[in-house]
């Protein structure tokens, strides 16, 4: 199958930083795609690249057949995202969050309407539409985001750290909403997270990357199988090592942390 | 396919709006700081005003808290791009096709239409505590005004607002930008003879011109022209605007 994302020798540099350094690899149209590393490993540097918000320093980028550097309204409109943090409004309600972002796409009025019930329908909101988000618990959110992110209906779903801080009775249900949804509408998974076994069960293919450079690439049974690991987990400690990475915190972290002294964690 | 894109504008304007009608504390919370003002000094130095032989200081007063109303509102409300980047709302509008300018200006216009409200609310407040307009006919004059000091002041915060990486500058943002632009206008004295520093303080802050304008169109007598209070009120109200556009376009998420 064609590829809808292509990575070559990219690049990513911040003052000096080489945060992503000459990777390279390519996610088949309809895979569900695990890209995984240690804490600072480049991650998030790449979905933001391959997002448009971050420009590359070097190298060569398509997303769904489009450059995110030259033609950034193109690729936007090909792919729908959910972020390590939340992004809703907690002070519209659920169907103004999907209104807003429908508005955003451009996406017909009638058409709109059809998407909303559907959706979150789908991942059991459509009775509280006329909630506040702030009222809702972390699960909920992330499926409202979710199904905000697949209302344009974009061609690829990228979602980091999807199910990060969610128990496992939600994580499991959060990915069976994730992968009725971009099996039904046939959508390219792009994710991040640090629970293996999720990736494990989840991810068609994985790309491991470690200190800004793609250190494996393959099935969780091919990773296995190469690094004699018993689990996927084994694999990715023997291809990324012991060591805890300790990364400068950004605003960003700064940021979270103060909000979970606002909000309480979530 | 190609739709104009007065939608995304609408839709973040509207927004705005709705932020504002659903914290009502937050309404109340910035009505009291005028009214407070308005009923201190007012009734507290209206009959040393009246002394000096300068006629009722309610009335002299209350164009300029009517300014202090949109300056605050206007400036904390552009502010809350901040919030949005808390909140990571911030991040569903940079990720959206649609350009920077496009959210900026919904924003924009959002909290100064919200300004412009809390200003007309302060406006009924000052009414209710005796103030009378002179001049009823130029009330849409006045309101143009408004309208101007609340484009101007938003884009103060909407400016401020995408520099500052969070809420620490908050008192920053208070006792550098809005106390100085409020304290050194015309909003609670005419304009000094002396000293030259303050005279020259006073007719420096753009703020001045907005109370000017209000002031004239309300009471009747525009110290420095209503022409140069509109002309320097635009042309500040543009600069600003293109400078927090400009600054938004930078934020980096």
């Amino acid at each position: 199958m064609a590829a809808i994302i292509e990575v070559r020798d990219v690049v990513k540099r911040f003052d000096g930083v080489t945060a992503v350094d000459h990777i390279s690899f390519a996610v088949p149209e309809g895979v569900v795609f695990g890209f995984l590393g240690p804490n600072g490993a480049g991650k998030t540097t790449t979905i933001k690249m391959l997002t448009t918000v971050l420009t590359p320093s070097e190298g060569w980028l398509r997303v769904a057949g489009h450059d995110p550097v030259k033609e950034p309204m193109l690729v936007r409109r090909a792919f729908g995202i959910v972020f390590q943090d939340p992004s809703l409004d907690g002070e519209l309600t659920a169907a103004e969050n999907m209104e807003l972002h429908g508005v955003l796409y451009r996406v017909p009025r009638a058409e709109r309407r059809e998407r909303v019930e559907a959706l979150l329908r789908f991942v059991g909101l459509w009775e509280r539409r006329d909630d506040y988000v702030k009222r809702f618990s972390g699960g909920m959110r992330r499926r409202l985001e979710i199904a905000r992110a697949l209302q344009h209906r974009p061609r690829i779903l990228f979602l980091d750290e999807p199910t990060a801080g969610l128990d496992p009775q939600t994580r499991n249900q959060t990915w069976e909403f994730i992968r009725g949804l971009c099996r039904d509408e046939q959508v390219t998974v792009f994710f991040t997270t640090h629970y293996m076994e999720e990736a494990e069960r989840v991810a068609d293919q994985i790309a491991v990357i470690d200190d800004g450079r793609i250190v494996a690439r393959g099935t969780a049974a091919a990773l296995r199988q190469e690094t004699g690991g018993r689990t996927l987990e084994d694999a990715f400690i023997a291809l990324t090592g012991h060591s805890i990475r300790e990364a400068d915190a950004a605003p960003i972290d700064r940021m979270r942390r103060m909000r979970q002294v606002w909000l309480g964690r979530r | 396919m190609a739709r104009p894109p007065v939608n995304a504008v609408f839709i973040l304007w509207l927004r705005q709006l709705k932020l504002y009608f659903r914290s009502r504390a937050r309404m109340i919370g910035a009505l009291g700081q005028p009214t407070l003002f308005l009923l201190a000094l007012g009734f507290g130095l209206g009959p040393t005003f009246a002394r000096a032989g300068r006629g009722d200081y309610v009335q002299f007063l209350a164009p300029g808290i009517v300014t202090m109303g949109i300056l605050f509102t206007a400036v904390f409300s552009g502010i809350g791009i901040i919030w949005d980047r808390h909140f990571g709302f911030l991040k569903e509008t940079l990720v959206a096709p649609v350009s920077r300018f496009e959210i900026v200006l919904g924003r924009t216009l959002g909290s100064a239409t919200v300004a412009m409200i809390q200003g007309s609310i302060v406006f009924l407040v000052c009414l209710a505590a005796g103030f009378r307009p002179a001049q009823p006919l130029l009330l849409p004059v006045a309101l143009l005004f408004m309208a101007l000091i609340a484009i101007m002041c938003t884009a103060i915060g909407t400016a401020v607002g995408s520099v500052l990486q969070d809420m620490q500058g908050f008192p920053l943002i208070m006792n550098f930008i809005v106390l100085p632009l409020f304290f050194f206008s015309s909003a609670l004295y005419p304009v000094p003879d002396r000293p030259e520093a303050m005279r020259l303080a006073v007719r420096l802050n753009p703020l001045s011109y907005g109370v000017d304008g209000l002031r004239g169109a309300l009471n009747g007598g525009f110290g420095f022209g209503v022409a140069t209070d509109f002309a320097v009120l635009g042309a500040l109200a543009a600069i600003l605007l293109a400078l927090g556009a400009y600054l938004f376009s930078k934020i980096e998420v």
